[in-house]
């Protein structure tokens, strides 16, 4: 790879052992990706805390192998240990940071810190996670704690260079606000952070954002829930292909609001590896399909219509048998304050069945908003829970004894009963709603 | 890391479903036996007999490292969040056509990464627990699997002269020299 001075010194160590580790990963993963060089980057998502008995577990042993002592894990080794392994993948422990170089948002974890016995964390993951969270804060990672750091302030603009993590994020900051991001992983992006690089491949050239694959609409795309089938069933056929779709006859989309292409990139980026599509008249990139394209012939253009939305609503619902449901989560991707809203309204007045748990996320600092609107008393007093930081796929946690789930998200549909076993209902908001207070599923979409 | 892989070679299962695949069939019949009239030895231990070379690959270096093992082929592209459990290293994907198999200590031959930008940290951890492959053939680059590739150490290669998923069958010997970008596989006739 080409490396600037600045980058030669950094991996020499000017900047001491840890930036040089950082640099160091980097140039394996460039190199292994096939990138000629670096990009700057001034926007950094990614996971830098311990948020799993196993790294609190690793940090256990690094310590006592280091000294006969008992081990401290208040000790700022026990975090530099973790760092050093999960972060740097450097088998040599190095010394924290004092500062990450660039602006840097924390995503989502495996569990929310204000409800340890609901989601069956241990006080001790949760006391060592808090160490590392105050330690990320002093590094200037900002503690924003979602999957969606673009509701909370962390908006991209068009043409800018980010390191994020988050499939459903990425897709999104892609394809809807024109930035550029390829799908970075834990060690990438926290490297990313301490070094403001990130390896010039993929998504940020020109030619690899280019649609080669395109998709045609012939029936009406508009709710929440159709977009999600549709990001389904595209990724299912493009895989990680850049798709352009377009209405019948070449027409551009009806304009789509933040849940709508939120949603529909999630679902995208499961069932396929989707991080860029242009929506034509959406997408930055896409005022036309000769814009979208390069101006090169598509290699393959595919109809989407009632046959496909029925097959992909079946391929998701493949889990459901039972109607009786003890579950509900909403808020994947979480929640925005509209959403909350809407279940808010859709619980006015009436309670979650007995035998089932509505949980509902959205992050932090939305939640902030909804206690203070009311929204938060609102879905309490039904009997439901606005968490945060976290959801029931990337916690593995459910209501205990739960085995059934209904839910407002293909993503979640898609990954919860692989993850945790349960069987899945996929509808609408105040379907799922409708379930909670039930305890029965009785849609069909 | 090369001469531990070949001690320790994972039991072959008998009549494995892969081995009975109709492309493997063909390849058998029309490529190796008629290029091998004499089946060479490849190992030092007496049951390798009838282990026969059925191709070389040329590859790019992914990751540099030398192993064997025996291959673990999936036409199917793998999450890696959601899609693994690394505790066991088993794929726990609902209809993947590897659910309920492990990939641990197997050449993993697959298509690439897709899913969650979770990957490299769930390769991360199989590393950690020992349940990562002990090398990666695939075919599409991105960055999920660059980057998991990079964290589990194990060697890997890609952008192939020909395809590894056509070649390569499941319970095949396979030699990876990722530094060299050599791949030698190896199948075990029927007796």
């Amino acid at each position: 790879m080409k490396l600037s001075d600045d980058e030669k010194a950094m991996r020499d160590g000017r900047d001491g052992p840890t930036i040089a580790r950082a640099m160091d990963l980097l140039i394996r993963y460039g190199k292994a990706l096939g990138a000629e060089d670096f990009v700057e980057t001034r926007n950094v998502c990614g996971t830098v805390t311990a948020t799993t008995p196993f790294m609190r577990d690793f940090a256990m042993r690094a310590l006592e192998q280091r000294t006969h002592d008992a081990p401290n894990l208040d000790s700022a080794a026990a975090l530099d240990a973790v760092f050093s392994e999960f972060n740097l993948d450097s088998a040599e422990t190095v010394p924290l940071p004092s500062r990450v170089r660039a602006f840097s948002s924390h995503l989502q974890l495996g569990f929310d810190p204000r409800h340890p016995e609901l989601m069956g964390v241990s006080e001790q993951t949760v006391a060592f996670y808090r160490k590392s969270e105050a330690m990320a804060a002093r590094m200037g990672v900002q503690m924003m704690n979602t999957c969606t750091p673009y509701q909370v302030g962390n908006v991209p603009t068009r043409g800018e260079h980010c390191a994020w993590m988050e499939s459903s994020a990425i897709v999104y900051i892609n394809s809807v606000l024109g930035a550029r991001t390829n799908a970075e992983g834990r060690e990438s992006a926290s490297c990313a952070m301490l070094t403001g690089r990130i390896p010039n491949w993929g998504f940020h050239l020109d030619g690899p954002r280019l649609a080669t694959l395109g998709i045609e609409l012939d029936i009406d795309v508009d709710t929440v829930e159709d977009w999600g089938l549709l990001g389904y069933w595209m990724g299912g056929w493009v895989q990680d292909q850049v798709p352009v779709v377009w209405r019948r006859g070449g027409q551009a989309l009806r304009p789509a609001n933040l849940p709508r292409l939120k949603h529909f990139g999630a679902a995208a980026s499961s069932s396929g590896g989707v991080e860029m599509v242009h929506l034509l008249g959406i997408t930055p990139e896409a005022p036309s399909l000769e814009a979208a394209t390069g101006g090169r012939a598509l290699r393959e253009v595919r109809r989407y219509g009632r046959e496909e939305r029925a097959a992909t609503l079946a391929t998701i619902n493949h889990t459901g048998r039972e109607r009786r449901v003890d579950y509900v989560m909403l808020g994947c991707p979480h929640y925005n304050i509209e959403q909350i809203w809407e279940a808010a309204c859709l619980l006015e007045g009436r309670r979650v069945h007995a035998d089932c748990a509505l949980w509902i996320f959205t992050p932090r600092a939305i939640k902030a908003l909804a206690d203070r609107n009311g929204y938060t008393a609102t879905i309490e007093a039904a009997g439901g829970e606005l968490m945060t930081d976290s959801c029931s796929a990337m916690s593995r946690a459910v209501p205990k004894g739960a085995r059934v789930v209904a839910l407002d998200s293909v993503k979640q549909a898609h990954y919860l009963p692989a993850i945790v076993g349960l069987q899945a209902w996929y509808g609408t908001t105040a379907q799922c709603i409708e379930a909670a207070c039930t305890g029965k599923w009785e849609a069909t979409l | 890391m090369g001469s531990d892989a070949v001690t320790h070679l994972p039991t072959r299962s008998p009549a494995s479903q892969e081995s009975a695949r109709p492309d493997c069939a063909l390849d058998i019949e029309n490529s190796f036996l008629r290029a091998n009239k004499q089946a060479p030895t490849i190992a030092t231990g007496q049951d390798d007999f009838n282990w026969v070379e059925i191709g070389v690959l040329l590859g790019r270096c992914v990751v540099p490292g030398v192993a064997q093992a025996l291959a673990l082929v999936t036409r199917d592209r793998i999450s890696g969040w959601g899609g693994v459990d690394p505790r066991t290293g088993t794929v726990v994907e609902t209809r993947h056509e590897l659910r309920g198999q492990s990939f641990a200590g197997r050449v993993l031959v697959f298509p690439g990464a897709k899913g969650s930008s979770g990957w490299s940290a769930q390769f991360h951890i199989a590393r950690l627990m020992g349940t990562a492959p002990a090398a990666w053939l695939f075919n599409e680059m991105n960055t999920k699997m660059a980057l998991g590739a990079v964290v589990s150490h194990a060697p890997a290669v890609t952008d192939f002269d020909r395809d590894p998923l056509t070649l390569i069958c499941s319970g095949d010997r396979v030699h990876v020299d990722a530094s060299q970008g050599r791949v030698t596989v190896w199948r075990q006739l029927p007796a």
